[in-house]
This record gives C-alpha cells, sequence and structure tokens, in this order.
C-alpha cells in the first residue's frame, strides 16, 4: 500500500488528496475500529481463512471502486460497472469455453470488451450529452440483458481452461512465504490501484480527469478536446472492469451471467467513504483502496455474526448516506 | 485609421440566445500594437462578441478575418491556433488544481517519458508570477484556495505566457487592487509595443482612455460607434454609453 501513497506523495497534486485526508484518517479509523469490533464479536472473524475471504471479497469490488473513482472524479458516476464485469466474464466464457482460445486471449477479451462498453458509454455522455447517471444506467441493463443472452442464462464453466482459477485464487505470495498466502486477486488489485494512481497523479489524462471535474467549461475553454479525453476515461474505466470480470470469474470459475446488480452501489459506497468527491475534482485511490475494506469487512463480519442479508443492504444503503453527507460537510467548511 | 490590414476584423457579427439579439450585427477591428475597449453597459453583449473570437460560442452569421484572411474559429483550439489569448470574465480555472496546472492547462509540459512534468511548469509559473505579481506564493494550493485578485492573476498569467498575437482581457483588473492593476496597465503598454493587438473590455472610463487607442461602445447587442480615445471626453463615452448617441463633430466609425 505504501507504494500507491509513494505516487501520490511525489505529485504537486498530493493537495488533491490533503483535501480529503480527513475523511481518509477517518475511514482508516473506522476500519480498525471495525476489525477490532467483529473480533471481539465473534472468535471467527480474525482466523486466516475469513481473513481471505475478505481480502477476495476486496479484490473484485476494489477494482470495480478504482474504474468507479476515475469517472467520478470527472464528475460524473458510472452505474454500470457490477454488470460490465459480468459482461466480461461471460465475454471471457465465450472466448475460452466455447470457442477454445487460450488463457491470455480470453483475458484480452474480457479486458477490451470492457474499454469498448465504456468507450460506449463516454460516447453517450461526451457526445450525446446524456447525463452520466441515465447513460450508465442504460448500460447497465444493456449490459446485464446481454450477458443473459449470451450465456443462454447459463453459467459458463471455465474447467477446460487449466489455470484459469489460478489467476485470483492462486497465491504467488504465498508459495514464497506460506505464512501469508495472500490470494492473487488482491496482488491485481494493488496493480491496478497503483497503475490507476500513477495515471491520475503523472499523466495528462489524470490531469483531465481532476480538470473536467472541477470545471469543464474551463477546461474546454482551456483548447482541451473535452468530449474525446472523457471518452477515453470512461474507456479506461470500462477496462479495468473487464479486469474485475477476469477475477470474479476466475474466483467463481465460472461466469455467472446472473451475478453483478448491486455490486456497482458497493463500488461507489467504496469510493465514497474514501473521500473521494460525489461532485468531481477531488477523491484518491489510497481512499478508495480503504473504502472497499471497510465495505468487505462490513459484509463479511455482518455474515459471521450471522445478520441476515437483507439488514446487510440496508446498512450498505445508510453508509452511503453517511459517507456522502460527510463529503457535503467538508466541502462546505473548505468553501 | 491608416489603411494596413487589421490584424482582427470582426464583420456582421450576430447572435442571439432564445430570441434575445446578445450581439446584434457588430463590426469591429484591432490592429497590431492596438488596445482597443469595448465599453457598454451590463448586458450590453462585449463578453459575447469576444466569445465569438475566442472559440467559446459560434456566431449565428458574420465573419472574423485575421491578418486579412478569413478564420474559422469553431472551438477555443481553433482560436489558439490563430494565437488568440483571452482572459474571461469568469476566469475559466479549473478550481481543484494548482496555479501551474491551470496555467498550462491543455499545453502541459511532459517529461521524455510523456509524464507530466510538473516541477518544469511550476518552475515557469512561478517565473511568470515574479514579473506579473510578485506578492504571489501559493503555488501549492488549488487556485479555489485563492483571493479574487490571485485568482485573476492566475488567468492573465495564462493568457500572456504563450506568446499571443491577439489578447482578449474581459475585466482584467476587475478584482485587483490598486498595485496589481498598475501592474496590468504597465503589462499592456509593454504588449503593445511588441505588437499585439488587445481587446480590453473594462467599465472604468479612465483605464480606457489611459491605455486604449480606440473604444467601441456596444448598447443592447448594438454597436453605438467606434471612436478614437483622442478626440473624444469621459464625458462624450459616457453619453455614447448610457444614451447611446454619438459625440458631435468627431469622425465615428460604426
Ligand atoms: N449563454 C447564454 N445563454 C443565454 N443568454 C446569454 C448567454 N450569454 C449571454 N447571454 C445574454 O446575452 C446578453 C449579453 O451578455 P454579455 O455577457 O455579453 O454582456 P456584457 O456586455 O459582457 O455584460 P457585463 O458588463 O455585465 O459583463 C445578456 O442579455 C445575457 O443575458
Ligand atoms: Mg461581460
Amino acid at each position: 500500500m505504501s507504494s500507491v501513497t509513494d505516487v501520490k506523495d511525489k505529485s504537486p497534486l498530493a493537495n488533491l488528496g490533503d483535501s480529503g485526508a480527513y475523511q481518509k484518517l477517518l475511514a482508516f479509523a473506522s476500519l480498525i475500529a471495525l476489525l477490532i469490533g467483529f473480533s471481539i464479536a465473534s472468535p471467527n472473524f480474525m482466523q486466516t481463512s475469513n481473513m481471505i475471504a475478505i481480502l477476495q471479497a476486496t479484490s473484485v469490488n476494489g477494482v470495480l471502486a478504482v474504474a468507479a473513482t476515475l469517472v467520478i472524479i470527472t464528475g460524473g458516476i458510472d452505474l454500470s460497472v457490477g454488470t460490465l464485469m459480468t459482461f466480461c466474464a461471460v465475454i471471457a466464457g465465450v472466448a475460452l469455453t466455447y470457442l477454445g482460445l487460450p488463457l491470455l486471449f480470453g483475458v484480452i477479451a474480457a479486458i477490451a470488451a470492457g474499454a469498448f462498453c465504456g468507450l460506449c458509454s463516454g460516447t453517450f455522455v461526451a457526445k450525446m450529452k446524456i447525463p452520466p447517471f441515465i447513460a450508465t444506467l442504460g448500460m447497465m441493463l444493456i449490459l446485464k440483458g446481454l450477458s443473459l443472452v449470451i450465456s443462454g442464462t447459463r453459467p459458463i464453466y471455465f474447467n477446460d481452461t487449466p489455470g484459469f482459477d489460478q489467476i485470483s485464487r492462486g497465491s504467488l505470495i504465498g508459495e514464497v512465504i506460506p505464512a501469508l498466502p495472500i490470494p492473487n486477486g488482491v496482488l491485481i488489485l494493488f496493480l491496478v490501484a497503483i497503475s490507476a494512481s500513477y495515471i491520475l497523479s503523472r499523466t495528462v489524462l489524470g490531469r483531465y480527469t481532476f480538470a473536467l471535474g472541477s470545471n469543464e467549461e474551463a477546461v474546454r475553454l482551456s483548447g482541451v478536446n473535452t468530449d474525446a479525453w472523457k471518452m477515453r476515461i470512461y474507456a479506461l474505466a470500462g477496462g479495468i472492469c473487464g479486469i474485475g470480470g477476469i477475477l470474479i470469474a476466475s474466483r467463481l470459475n465460472s461466469a455467472q451471467p446472473a451475478l453483478g446488480l448491486g455490486y456497482e452501489l458497493e463500488a461507489i459506497a467504496a469510493v465514497v467513504i474514501g473521500g473521494t468527491s460525489l461532485s468531481g475534482g477531488r477523491g484518491t485511490i489510497l481512499g478508495t483502496l480503504i473504502g472497499a475494506l471497510i465495505m468487505a469487512v462490513l459484509t463479511n463480519g455482518l455474515r459471521v455474526l450471522s445478520v441476515a442479508q437483507e439488514w446487510q443492504t440496508v446498512v450498505t444503503g445508510a453508509i452511503i448516506i453517511l459517507a456522502v453527507y460527510a463529503d457535503m460537510v467538508r466541502r462546505k467548511k473548505s468553501g | 485609421m491608416d489603411k494596413q490590414t487589421p490584424l482582427v476584423d470582426m464583420r456582421d457579427i450576430q447572435i442571439s440566445f432564445g430570441g434575445i439579439h446578445a450581439v446584434d450585427h457588430v463590426s469591429v477591428d484591432l490592429h497590431p500594437g492596438e488596445v482597443v475597449g469595448l465599453l457598454g453597459h451590463n448586458g450590453a453583449g462585449k463578453s459575447t462578441l469576444i466569445k465569438i473570437l475566442s472559440g467559446a460560442y459560434q456566431a449565428d452569421g458574420g465573419e472574423i478575418y485575421i491578418n486579412g484572411k478569413k478564420a474559422e474559429i469553431h472551438n477555443p483550439r481553433d482560436a489558439r491556433r490563430y494565437n488568440i489569448e483571452t482572459i474571461y470574465q469568469t476566469l475559466a480555472l479549473a478550481d481543484n488544481l494548482d496555479a501551474a496546472s491551470n496555467l498550462f492547462l491543455g499545453r502541459e509540459l511532459t517529461t521524455p517519458l510523456g509524464t507530466v512534468d510538473d516541477d518544469a511548469m511550476e518552475a515557469e509559473t512561478r517565473n511568470i508570477m515574479a514579473k506579473l505579481n510578485p506578492n504571489f506564493q501559493k503555488f501549492s494550493e488549488p487556485v479555489s484556495a485563492l483571493s479574487g485578485g490571485q485568482r485573476q492573476s492566475v488567468a492573465i498569467a495564462r493568457a500572456v505566457y504563450f506568446d499571443a498575437k491577439i489578447l482578449i482581457m474581459d475585466e482584467p483588473t476587475a478584482a485587483l487592487g490598486p498595485h496589481e492593476t498598475q501592474m496590468v496597465s504597465e503589462l499592456i503598454q509593454q504588449l503593445k509595443t511588441q505588437g499585439i493587438g488587445i481587446f480590453l473590455i473594462s467599465h472604468d472610463i479612465h483605464d480606457v482612455m489611459e491605455l486604449c487607442d480606440r473604444a467601441s461602445v456596444m448598447k443592447n447587442g448594438k454597436l453605438v460607434g467606434t471612436v478614437n480615445v483622442d478626440d473624444v471626453t469621459d464625458d462624450d463615452l459616457l453619453s455614447m454609453i448610457i444614451l447611446g448617441k454619438k459625440p458631435e463633430g468627431v469622425a465615428v466609425q460604426s
């Protein structure tokens, strides 16, 4: 995690993070409090197998949350990250199981499909001027439907592709240090997060991501082709959702076409908890990672305590409202 | 005026917003090394007119000639290609970025690796700010944390940094203190000697009398007329602005 902060700290834009530093600290403290609380409440919580389950869940939600962070910083929103993840998993299933292509092609197909769908959303938003909420809501439904159509509403299994499940479930770290069987999915999440953090702080694309969320008209008046850059950002987010699709498919060793709805809200919750402003212009990947961990710990902890699934949904909703409220209060203070 | 080809010639420009004729068949021109003041009451159409030149709006009618050639300006990128730089009345800054990122927005300096070169951009920003506003020190804060005048300094720096040939200044000193305003006046004199043409929008008649060569007055979207500043008095200008009345016994273009 330190490397994620490092990238951020080198940037003169690090103050963008600082404006949310308080929220990040608060989020981190909440994470620790949750961990302690659940450990006291249940002896099963702190077990290695459960910790690994939490990390596995974080890896998928975290990757989607990173994608959502990019779009949210532009001042948009992406409601399609969950069903896009599933769609990409299904595409991987088609490539690997139906067409029998080699593993690498399946991965590339999933990421390319994600990027293409992101580009579509970006086009709706940038060129057709459809509000992001509506454009990605439509995309969410389109992709949900397409996943079911393409798969014939049945799961696609990856039993014929040896090693596919190891993408997420294997543990390179565990092979070196057996006491630390951290799943590869987590490793991939960190790679994605570090890359995204680097892009945000060091590239022109990252600069425009923040600028668009600050004042889109000013960016246009500065001679930037705002439409083209917005489309690129949505496409990048889509590609990252493709990686999420590979992760979930690998974890379940199957593409489950009915899955995906609801993931977008968890991802957005993680982003907001991490201090990224829903009104755009500010946010950090590190914050989003902490947010994703909180969501995973909370969901897992409530399950370990045998709280009914229905109540978990209630809690998620309440947390989103609280986090957004905290953001509003913070922004009022900073003017 | 002399018969040399104008740097900018805006002919018969018109634009309307839902029935309101914000700019109604207006023609203005600008020569190299000349400062032309644009005057008029609030809502007269001054900002709208120059936004057509800067590419922010597309005119419904009329033509723009630059150095005698017809110019196609469809967006701010096109305007930049003609070396038109603009200080907008609204400043057009990205609030969450710092001064350097705003100054170079759309024209970022990059390293050989293709990443943004924040150190170089900040160094350049410090350089130009030292000339424009030596008191300016807030280089690492987002511009939302700056005062109105400091923000205006950033917008001015951005417009003059990139070797403009045509400079549009829409109330550039509205938020500036007396000392900073004086520095902008000196800047305008200096840019003039470099042959840059400047459209200066201002409500301050004294500024206009002091800095401008000619003044074009607008009222309700229409051009009242253009006069040589040396030929008229403050009162003449005021009655053009308020009453839309051309001064008598003075050459007025329109
Ligand atoms: N984007 C827009 N949409 C609708 N109406 C507009 C728009 N921009 C300007 N107008 C209208 O056009 C007219 C001219 O506005 P403009 O901003 O050019 O005035 P101005 O001369 O710059 O005034 P001020 O001195 O207050 O800056 C006004 O009536 C304004 O309401
Ligand atoms: Mg104006």
